[in-house]
């Protein structure tokens, strides 16, 4: 009987996920995953009732609650990927903590299969956990958000995976507390060293991949625990992971291998090319506004910048003046404008940009040639020209929107900081190109004012 | 259970995750990815079942963390991929896809 309401919780997540990929039952699909886990949840409450530690079972998730809930509720919209990574990462950390305590539990009476399944998800759980953790600080910036590599460090991360295995041999074969614990102890060093060497651009698919990873994990505590949802619901995100992670490579044309190897391969930095003082062209709101005055065409590239100063609404309002003089206006969204894919659009439909003038990078590509200005807002790397003329940039391969094939391009920047890729780029020398310096919003209204007094 | 059917539970699983996400617009990856993330928070159910296990002090409260980052992954994530997905509301050129 309980057997069969868990076999219901699976079928809701299956259906969950299901919807999720389709816009029109997507916020349905959500729902009914959160049915089925509330269905698990009290099952097992039904199932192995009473039970031992009833009080701080239930205090516990009532804490778990008091933090999640108003941690998902209050997050910016532009802070949410990050908070994904943070949610997946305690996720890893409570497999791996499961895990633990069962082979605490069990001690000897453990068969060779359940400790082996009880090692990969203390790995897998603890890797999930520390590398999470460094993403989160990644993409809020708590730490640089170019590749970290120090020399040799290709070898230190082989020698903690060489000794991560030797300890997981060792845990298999001995069966001790302590061996565990070291084990514990290198994974989360792994983990660390895992993704430090990760560039800020690729930092959603890694995200992505961690997910896939703690999927697997819950399956392997599923056997660990002898329940047939979590082996379900841990294998479906899993292998979805792993499914999103390689179309979220694709959309960004990237190298899954090359992402995740980066390790091994990437050259500590050529800091030579920083620090170059090289001539711009910027100019002032009201240069800006007489460009736009006259004309036909213009397309509005909005990046993670346009966000972070919450500019979207001034943004419209640029927009809808420019229509109200009779210019042709665009919105030009690169698939990873912003931090993860898909996220601008989120970002843009919170200030009720109308979704006709939104047009997806392959619609918007061929149209630049008849584009008289382009005004890229916050946005730096998915213009970058480098990505595809500068083979072996840390961007190489990635489709953008080709801004410079435009008359005119002005960039709204708060500096000539490289953007998240942390890469130089060369558009913005470019003698058509106007820069405005300053927050996004400030220079935003200045330009409608201008504009509106023309 | 017996290894067998137990084989069979993960390849089914790993097919059926394959293919229900295998033709996903890139608009929706951010919201899919964060549901997937919400729906391993069900590891909650394996934490609340080794609490009930514990004997020792040491591993209640090991038992107790893992209930709480479990919560949290489990009942944020649903929370905030709702949020995502609310943008989305009348989204007209979504729905015709």
């Amino acid at each position: 009987m309980y057997d069969l309401i868990g076999l219901a919780a699976g079928v809701c997540f299956i259906l969950a996920l299901k919807g999720l990929s389709h816009p029109k039952t997507a916020r349905r699909g959500n729902l009914i995953g959160a049915l089925g886990a509330t269905i698990a949840t009290l099952v097992v409450f039904a199932y192995n009732a009473p039970l031992n530690n009833l009080g701080w079972i239930i205090g516990a998730i009532a804490v778990g609650s008091l933090i999640g809930v108003p941690a998902a509720r209050k997050v910016q919209m532009t802070q949410m990927p990050q908070l994904v990574a943070l949610f997946n990462g305690v996720g890893g950390g409570a497999a791996a903590l499961v895990a633990i305590v069962e082979y605490l539990a069990l001690g000897d009476g453990a068969s060779t299969a359940v400790v082996i399944f009880t090692v990969f998800t203390v790995v897998v759980g603890c890797v999930s956990f520390s590398g999470s953790i460094i993403t989160f600080l990644k993409l809020q910036e708590l730490m640089t958000t170019r590749p970290v590599v120090f020399p040799g460090g290709r070898f230190v991360i082989a020698a903690t995976l060489a000794a991560v295995l030797g300890v997981s041999g060792w845990v298999v074969v001995e069966l001790g507390t302590t061996p565990l614990l070291i084990l514990a102890a290198l994974s989360l060093l792994f983990g660390v060293l895992f993704v430090l060497p990760v560039g800020g651009a690729d930092v959603p698919i890694v995200i992505s991949l961690l997910n896939a990873f703690t999927g697997l994990t819950v399956a392997a505590s599923g056997y660990v625990l002898d329940s047939t949802l979590l082996i379900i619901a841990g294998t479906l995100v899993g292998a979805s992971g792993t499914i999103l992670t390689r179309l979220m490579a694709d959309a960004m044309g990237r190298s899954l291998f090359g992402t995740l190897f980066g390790a091994f391969t990437a050259k500590p930095q050529d800091a030579s090319a920083a620090g170059e003082e090289r001539p711009v062209r910027s100019g002032s709101p009201d240069d800006v506004a007489i460009l736009l005055n006259y004309a036909r065409r213009v397309v509005i590239v909005p990046g993670f910048g346009l966000a972070v100063a919450q500019a979207q609404h001034t943004v419209r309002e640029l927009a809808d003046l420019m229509i109200s003089k009779g210019i042709d206006v665009a919105y030009g969204i690169h698939p990873v404008a912003g931090r993860m894919p898909g996220h601008m659009n989120v970002l843009l439909a919170e200030a009720n940009v109308p979704y006709d003038q939104l047009a997806e990078m392959d619609e918007v590509n061929p149209t630049f040639g008849q584009t008289d200005v382009a005004i890229v807002i916050g946005a730096n790397d998915v213009v970058n020209p480098a990505a595809q003329t500068t083979p072996g940039c840390p961007i190489y391969g990635m489709p953008i929107l080709e801004v410079s094939n435009a008359a005119n391009v002005i960039f709204l920047k708060r500096s000539m900081r490289p953007g998240f890729a942390g890469i130089e780029n060369e558009l913005l020398y470019d003698p058509k190109t106007m820069l405005l310096f300053g927050d996004a919003k400030a220079s935003l209204t200045k330009v409608v004012s201008a504009l509106k007094a023309l | 259970m017996d290894a067998m059917a137990i084989v069979s539970i993960f390849v089914l699983a790993v097919f059926v995750g394959f293919e229900v996400v295998s033709k996903v617009s890139s608009t929706l990856h951010t919201p899919l990815m964060s549901g997937a993330n919400a729906i391993h928070g069900v590891i909650l159910v394996g934490a609340i079942i080794v609490a009930d296990h514990s004997k020792t002090t040491l591993e209640l409260s090991l038992s107790v963390v893992a209930i709480i980052l479990a919560t949290i992954n489990m009942i944020g994530g649903f929370v905030v991929t709702d949020r995502m997905l609310e943008m989305f509301k009348g989204n007209k050129k979504g729905a015709d896809k």
